[in-house]
């Protein structure tokens, strides 16, 4: 498999240095697609973090941050330079000069300061609030006992310090849109949801509810040349055989492609050469609560393991679009935590048979399996199962819900067994401490998972400044992860998008390939639109 | 005549109220809400504080009927609240997207109307002929095909292999980005149009007052004109009405596969996602195009037919 994965990032480095290669094109229009069901929920991306809502926030704001594609991590966005002090846990940004919100106004460290404050009103909910936390101070305002973050100060207009509660990297907490940093002036009107103002390479034209938004470029953007097309327009099409059909007549530049028509792509000669993947920091799985007896014993949850033929699944059901997970911490190819050494639990009911007897279950037993409808990691994944446990003794008896109603459930810890695909990237600490003890089910620990070496794995990772002590303590705690087994370890997302030949510049981003830095991306003259 | 609308448009409360009533108790029964669908989305785990924040702020902890009265309240001030999931008055959201639901509606009927009737009428006309045959294989046809298939049929054959028309979209709201969704939608209203007018004409053809007026010397085309035609147009007048009210609800699929950006799209993102707020404005407004579309029927009735009398 992993000689497979080389060749698919061979293959996008090659995309990526095909591009490189030639002179970038300015003007034309690009049009993506925003293909997760839904419209936009709201042009105030600090209310929401839906994947689909981000695809156009990167190109209408910036965050302190971006996520690096080819480089698989965080890097600065709105500092040109970042220096750490007081232990780790200070960090003072040189902020950019020249960032222009599209009202034309220069961005200061006032801004930032605004908008991680707004973020962080108690009075509302913003699901920002949970990386804005990180900051000294801000849980106070939170609960309404400050009204300013204490740990954010602005040195001059260019210059913001921010002092941290816990040592980690800001740039995994500060990447994504929900933390978008507004124009404090203009933020505040009530216009500013109609009409929104960011910092990003187009600014706002239209938005069409439930049919498409259309950006402009932004000739003040801070980085020189960029971005070279003249207009962006991001459609809403859920629909996966409209995409094909809208793909297929060129009116679309991007599409997302689920497992059947991946299969269709590869088949047709004129279309495989469209196809740009990526492993994606998704961990498809089946969790298991210990609150459910045989669940409680290792060697049950090991036995579900072995007796499940993971490979055939990814093969036959979710056609290939998909790579075995071999731990939880997921497979991108710039992860220095990803352990190549792991393999993957054998498909081996004999052992897994020996497993449940020794665990005093000869027979076997019954549990519910908490599922959505998903294609890829729900409804038909678990049918595909049953008969495997049965081959052990095990018997399944199916619930399904809503994808919306599956999260509450996990959350309250209603399930016997659920499975699902959960972000287990790009934070590799922040992903494993949601199976430290006493992170609650409510946050992430769905399985509640309890071990004190692990937790003694975690908290050294975090506090050591030794980067190659804390990868090796992190991998640690992942192997020890992968043999207490909370959970059937079942797929890495493959994220598999249909590319144009015209358009170029496609990043391969590992936490989401719809979420492009758009600046980046440019058209040729054989692209159809105007 | 005005005593009858106040009457009618007064009958029409209770049936709003048990409407809403019933939608409201139904979203607070069934599991999810709004804060499973925005708060984790699969991306992240979800904070627990802003969880449980969102369900303050949106009034979620508080009993089933104490925020139905609330919502009662806000409806008598005419205010439909404010969305769970973009924060904007779910007017404004609804304002916005009936506009293009009432295009892709008029145009499907319209669509239904001139290709629908003069089918039936030819049919009924020649009946057990060639032309009476084809018109009803269509009819069956388009009455049994499910809309996502045709819309795709439609899309595969007119975008993609004719390239006459855009396969998805609003566009600048021009006639190209219409005609595809209103005829996907517009076929099967188009089919029972057709099957509804002939199974009227050849009824009326054999009544006695047609008898009568050929037994006069009337001629064919006067008694078409005036005889069949006239009263084949109160059962053609109700269908259609019916129809236009059906059509609400069946856009929904239509609008999801063009990326129509209209009312029954923005009504599945709102179940999906338990946007109460948004679905009970959704429905309410359906609600109330549904009765108006079936007063302006009746009132229609007594112009068509001055036999009929408003009591």
């Amino acid at each position: 498999m992993l000689k497979k994965i080389a060749i698919v990032a061979g293959l996008g480095l090659a995309l990526a240095a095909t591009a490189e290669a030639q002179t970038p094109r300015k003007g034309g229009t690009i049009r993506m697609t925003a293909p997760y069901g839904s419209s936009f929920s709201s042009m105030d991306i600090h209310t929401t973090q839906r994947a689909q809502d981000e695809i156009y926030a990167k190109a209408l704001h910036r965050s302190l941050y971006t996520w690096d594609s080819a480089e698989g991590k965080p890097v600065p966005e709105l500092a040109r330079e970042v220096t750490v002090s007081g232990g780790g846990l200070v960090h003072t940004f040189k902020l950019r000069d020249d960032a222009y919100f599209h009202h034309g106004r220069r961005m200061t460290a006032d801004d930032i300061i605004w908008s991680f404050t707004r973020i962080m009103d108690g009075t509302k909910a913003y699901p920002g609030a949970r990386f804005v936390r990180v900051i000294a101070g801000a849980a106070e305002v939170e609960k309404g006992q400050a009204k300013e973050i204490s740990g954010l100060k602005k040195i001059d207009d260019f210059t913001l310090e921010m002092k941290l509660t816990e040592k980690v990297d800001p740039g995994f907490y500060f990447f994504t849109a929900i933390t978008s940093i507004y124009p404090a002036d203009e933020g505040a009107k009530e216009g500013f949801i109609q009409k929104p103002i960011g910092l990003g390479p187009f600014r706002f034209v239209e938005h069409v509810p439930g049919s498409r938004i259309v950006l402009e470029r932004w000739d003040r953007f801070y980085k020189p040349g960029k971005p070279y097309a003249d207009k962006l327009i991001v459609s809403v099409m859920g629909e996966a055989a409209a995409r094909d059909v809208a793909f297929r007549n060129k009116e679309i530049d991007t599409s997302v492609l689920g497992p059947a028509q991946y299969v269709a792509y590869q088949a047709d000669p004129n279309l495989k050469g469209t196809i740009v993947e990526v492993a994606e920091v998704f961990t498809r799985h089946m969790g298991m609560n210990p609150g459910f007896k045989p669940f409680a014993d290792k060697r049950v949850r090991q036995a579900i393991n072995h007796a499940i033929d993971t490979d055939l699944i990814i093969s036959k059901l979710v056609k290939g679009k998909a790579y075995r997970a071999t731990s939880w911490l997921p497979l991108t190819s710039t992860s220095p935590l990803y352990d190549k050494t792991m393999k993957p639990y054998a498909f081996d009911p004999a052992k897994a048979k020996q497993l449940l007897a020794d665990a005093g279950y000869p027979t076997g037993f019954e549990f519910e399996w908490t599922t959505s409808q998903n294609e890829s990691w729900g409804l038909p994944i678990v049918e595909a199962i049953i008969p495997m446990l049965d081959r052990v003794g095990i018997k399944v008896k199916v619930k399904q819900v809503e994808t919306a109603v599956l999260a509450e459930v996990i959350r309250k810890g209603d399930f016997q067994a659920y499975v699902y695909s959960m972000a287990t990237g790009p934070d590799p600490q922040a992903a494993l401490k949601c199976f430290y003890s006493s992170t609650p089910q409510s946050a992430c620990n769905y399985t509640t998972f309890k071990n004190a070496d692990f937790d003694k794995m975690i908290d050294e990772a975090g506090q050591t400044d030794d980067a190659a002590k804390r990868v090796q303590l992190l991998q640690k705690a992942n192997a020890l992860l992968y043999d207490e087994a909370p959970v059937w370890f079942f797929n890495y997302n493959k994220a598999v998008m249909a590319v144009q030949p015209w358009l170029k510049g496609i990043q391969l981003n590992a936490t989401e390939l719809t979420h492009q830095n758009v600046e980046d991306l440019w058209v040729d003259e054989t692209s159809p639109a105007k | 005549m005005l005593s009858f609308l106040i009457r009618r448009i007064l009958q029409t409360v209770p049936t709003v109220l048990a409407v809403v009533l019933v939608i409201f108790v139904l979203f607070s029964v069934v599991p999810g809400s709004v804060v499973s669908s925005m708060s984790d989305d699969g991306r992240g785990p979800a904070d627990p504080q802003v969880v449980e924040r969102m369900k303050k702020q949106l009034g979620l902890d508080d009993p089933v009927y104490v925020r139905f009265g609330a919502y009662i309240a806000k409806l008598a001030t005419g205010d439909l609240g404010t969305s769970f999931r973009t924060r904007e008055p779910v007017t404004t959201m609804i304002a916005r997207r009936m506009w293009p639901t009432v295009q892709l509606i008029f145009a499907a009927m319209m669509f239904a109307i001139v290709i629908g009737v003069p089918l039936g009428f030819v049919a009924a006309l020649q009946p057990g002929s060639i032309v009476d045959t084809i018109s009803m294989v269509v009819a069956v046809s388009g009455l049994s095909m499910a809309k996502f298939w045709l819309g795709l049929l439609l899309m595969y054959l007119f975008a993609l292999k004719l390239g006459w028309l855009p396969s998805f979209g609003y566009g600048d709201g021009g006639l190209k980005y219409l005609i595809l969704p209103a005829v996907t939608l517009g076929v099967s209203p188009m089919a029972l149009l057709a099957r509804t007018t002939r199974a009227a004409v050849l009824e009326i053809m054999t009544a006695d007052f047609v008898r009568t007026a050929r037994s006069k010397g009337m001629s064919e085309t006067r008694v078409v004109k005036w005889h069949v035609m006239r009263n084949a147009l109160v059962i053609i007048l109700t269908t259609i009405g019916l129809q236009f009210g059906a059509l609400m609800g069946q856009a929904v699929v239509v609008e999801k596969l063009f990326s129509w950006p209209g009312i029954g799209s923005l009504l599945v993102d709102s179940v999906l996602q338990r946007d109460i707020p948004a679905v009970q404005g959704s429905i309410f407004v359906v609600v109330l195009f549904f009765l108006a579309i079936n007063l302006l029927i009746d009132v229609l009735y007594g112009v068509i037919d001055p036999r009929i009398r408003y009591a």
